[in-house]
């Protein structure tokens, strides 16, 4: 057979059917769900008196719109104040237990971030398709996975067949080379990506990320790159098998275990583009020219490396480039020509399926150890991605360095990353946040998001604006 | 599902690149656990002045005057003009819920969002991907002429113009069939039942190892 891409692998493999115009059904090996775009979908299970084609493929754990105050979880479901969404985790329970579903209830110590809890569990294995109601699906590609977001429709047509009607996508290489400078993470790559090939670059393409940058970050890091590929325009990220994803995965409890084990690295290890592998698009980025990165925009492309400035709309040559700063501008409340590190913080998010996960925490709590939170930042909010997260954090101490400095210790979940649920950031206020979406009223009504990495995020707590992190002792 | 055939109608220019899937109806509204009644709070954040809530009456709401949708002239508009990369950002399928239930059957834009895109599929909304200067051109005319409607015929795959002029559009034949005939997807795949049912056991004797039930516990 001829040389191919990893996403050419993964999709021959689960290729059940090809119809003439080229739709095919890919077969899917893992469906992970959670209370906001599921409803739907079970309730047109029931309208067609239908059942899961293969319930043990599903995982599901509720997020988006549980508090994340101890005072409200304490409580269970019943703690919920909010009817509205009280009712939407009762209805993802009720249905879960109805078809036989796997569920991380709310009160599990396992429950957390859909995107988290899937790849802790191992419920996320190398070569598996994986889908769920939710764009940052693309997060489980850091294991060698095809994984990507769907609709609810789709999520029903999942459950119904097992099965996904769609086209091929195209392949597209962005290849990291050399090594990262310190204090530069796996966010900032991401993020150096997007602002190099725009918000829609990556659409129709699965993107593969490679080079010796890429591969030399954890597996929380790939997963923070891999988990942004949607907000470059694709669907799905990938990252190759190595090593390091091996022994991530390697005892696990979803994970096989012994002679199966043994048999499915064996199949894994093939999980790696060929040599001479043709993509239709490659794109190359030198790690070593990334600097730690601040979005300073309504949209993840709106990106400056922390030594920048606010671009100003009079530079701009582009009439649409132009109008699209200005107005973008205006949203935000700042001048062009701004430096990045004079842009002041009233809010801090640590969380969020992009960067909540022990590594993440363990890079803020460096930061923010023995100081404090500026006295102009109103609130500081750490919110751990999974309990499992928590629980290590806080056997590391980690809680303790983040309430000694002024901050707040969250229970899991999705928080102030999409604010369904309290955690929501005032009108015009601006927020430092770890998380992967800084559009209009994203983090709450008239909110003003700046993605960053976590240890920049800590550092913008401690000095109430935007700092170097790689000026810091 | 619900049939796509010929629709003519009243367009409303949206003239903003990058329309993510909050701008189109904020998360706030995702709490329902029904398709429908999301048409009155489209464009929620942009059209009223104040914070919208689930389930609350929004007909004392104060307007944005300055938001299109609110322009008399665009009242019961049911094509919508739009921008590049509409419908970014997240997966929420309560998107297209949102614009269909206001009344929009077709969307012209030079470029959208893969996720959005399909999802509109699936709800008998028809987008379409025109050239940049044909948009643009488009959105010259909308505002130059109050009362610009245009037909758009999914069997011909032309969009007419008021002046009888017709501009083509190429569309995916296997959803063009589905929307002409209003078919229902999972309908349609379970067709292949057999062929599904042999592809996983074929999967299931190579790669056993997706196929473990798990030692964790459920709660």
């Amino acid at each position: 057979m001829s040389s191919r891409t990893l996403y050419d692998k993964i999709w021959d493999a689960h290729l059940v059917t090809q119809r003439e115009d080229g739709t095919a059904l890919i077969y899917i090996d893992r469906h992970l769900i959670h209370e906001v775009t599921s409803p739907q979908a079970f309730e047109g299970l029931r309208l067609a008196n239908r059942l899961p084609w293969r319930a043990d493929a599903n995982f599901a754990t509720p997020d988006h719109n549980i508090p994340t105050t101890s005072e409200e979880r304490l409580q269970g479901l019943e703690g919920i104040k909010d009817p509205v969404s009280k009712i939407q985790v009762r209805t993802l329970d009720d249905n879960c237990q109805e078809f036989g579903i796997f569920e991380l209830k709310m009160t599990d110590d396992r429950q957390g971030i859909v995107h988290v809890v899937g790849p802790e569990q191992g419920a996320t294995l190398p070569g598996m398709t994986i889908v769920c109601g939710d764009s940052h699906t693309s997060t489980h590609g850091a294991l060698g996975a095809l994984a990507h977001g769907i609709g609810t429709s789709e999520v029903e047509h999942v459950l119904a067949t097992q099965c996904l009607m769609q086209k091929k996508a195209k392949n597209m290489l962005v290849r990291v080379d050399g090594q990262l400078k310190p204090g530069c993470t796996a966010k900032d790559i991401v993020l150096a990506i997007i602002g190099k090939i725009g918000t829609a670059g990556g659409t129709g393409f699965t993107i593969e990320f490679g080079g010796e940058a890429i591969q030399a970050l954890s597996v929380e890091g790939r997963m923070t790159v891999c988990n942004m590929a949607i907000e470059a325009g694709a669907r799905a990220g990938l990252i190759a098998v190595d090593e390091t994803t091996l022994e991530y995965i390697k005892g696990r409890p979803f994970a096989p275990a012994g002679e199966l084990w043994d048999q499915a690295v064996e199949s894994w290890r093939c999980l790696v583009s060929d040599a001479g592998a043709q993509f239709d698009e490659t794109v190359v980025l030198q790690a070593a020219q990334i600097e730690p990165q601040v979005t300073w925009g309504s949209s993840p492309e709106m990106v400056s490396p922390i030594s920048g400035n606010v671009p100003d709309p009079a530079q701009e040559v582009d009439e649409t480039k132009r109008g699209n700063i200005r107005q973008a501008l205006k949203y935000m409340g700042l001048q062009g020509g701004t430096a990045i590190k004079d842009i002041k913080l009233d809010c801090i998010f640590i969380g969020s399926c992009t960067n909540s996960r022990i590594e993440d925490l363990r890079a803020a709590a460096a930061v923010v150890k023995g100081k404090k939170v500026a006295s102009s930042v109103e609130v500081a909010m750490v919110v751990p991605g999974s309990g499992l997260v928590k629980k290590q954090a806080e056997a590391e101490g980690l809680d303790k360095i983040f309430l000694e400095a002024g901050m707040e210790w969250r229970e899991p979940g999705c928080s102030m990353c999409l604010a369904m649920n309290a955690d929501q950031l005032g009108e015009g206020k601006h927020c430092a946040s770890t998380s992967n979406r800084n559009f209009e009223g994203r983090q709450g009504f008239g909110g003003r998001t700046h993605l960053v990495s976590p240890a920049m995020a800590a550092a913008a707590a401690i000095h109430g604006h935007f700092v170097d992190i790689r000026d810091l002792g | 599902m619900k049939k796509f055939i010929r629709e003519k109608g009243l367009v409303l220019p949206l003239d903003r690149a990058n329309v993510d899937t909050d701008f189109i109806i904020p998360k706030q509204f995702l709490k329902s656990i029904k398709r429908t009644g999301f048409g009155v709070n489209l464009f929620d954040e942009h059209r009223y002045m104040d914070k919208g809530l689930p389930d609350a009456d929004n007909s004392n709401r104060p307007l944005n005057p300055d938001f299109v949708l609110n322009q008399p002239r665009y009242e019961g508009a049911r094509v919508l003009l739009a921008k590049d990369n509409f419908g970014c950002g997240s997966s929420r399928e309560h998107a297209p819920w949102a614009l269909d239930d206001y009344g929009f059957r077709a969307i012209l834009a030079p470029s959208f969002a893969d996720i959005f895109f399909n999802n509109c599929f699936k709800n008998g909304l028809l987008p379409i991907v025109l050239n940049k200067a044909i948009i643009s051109a488009l959105f010259d005319e909308v505002e130059a002429n109050e009362g610009y409607q245009l037909e758009v015929d999914l069997q011909q795959q032309l969009i007419t113009k008021p002046d009888g002029s017709s501009i083509p559009f190429s569309v995916d034949e296997f959803r063009k069939h589905c929307l002409l005939n209003g078919l229902d997807d999972i309908g349609l795949t379970l067709k292949d039942a057999e062929k599904i049912r042999s592809f996983e056991d074929n999967w299931r004797n190579s790669a056993p190892w997706y196929f473990t039930t798990t030692n964790a516990t459920t709660t």
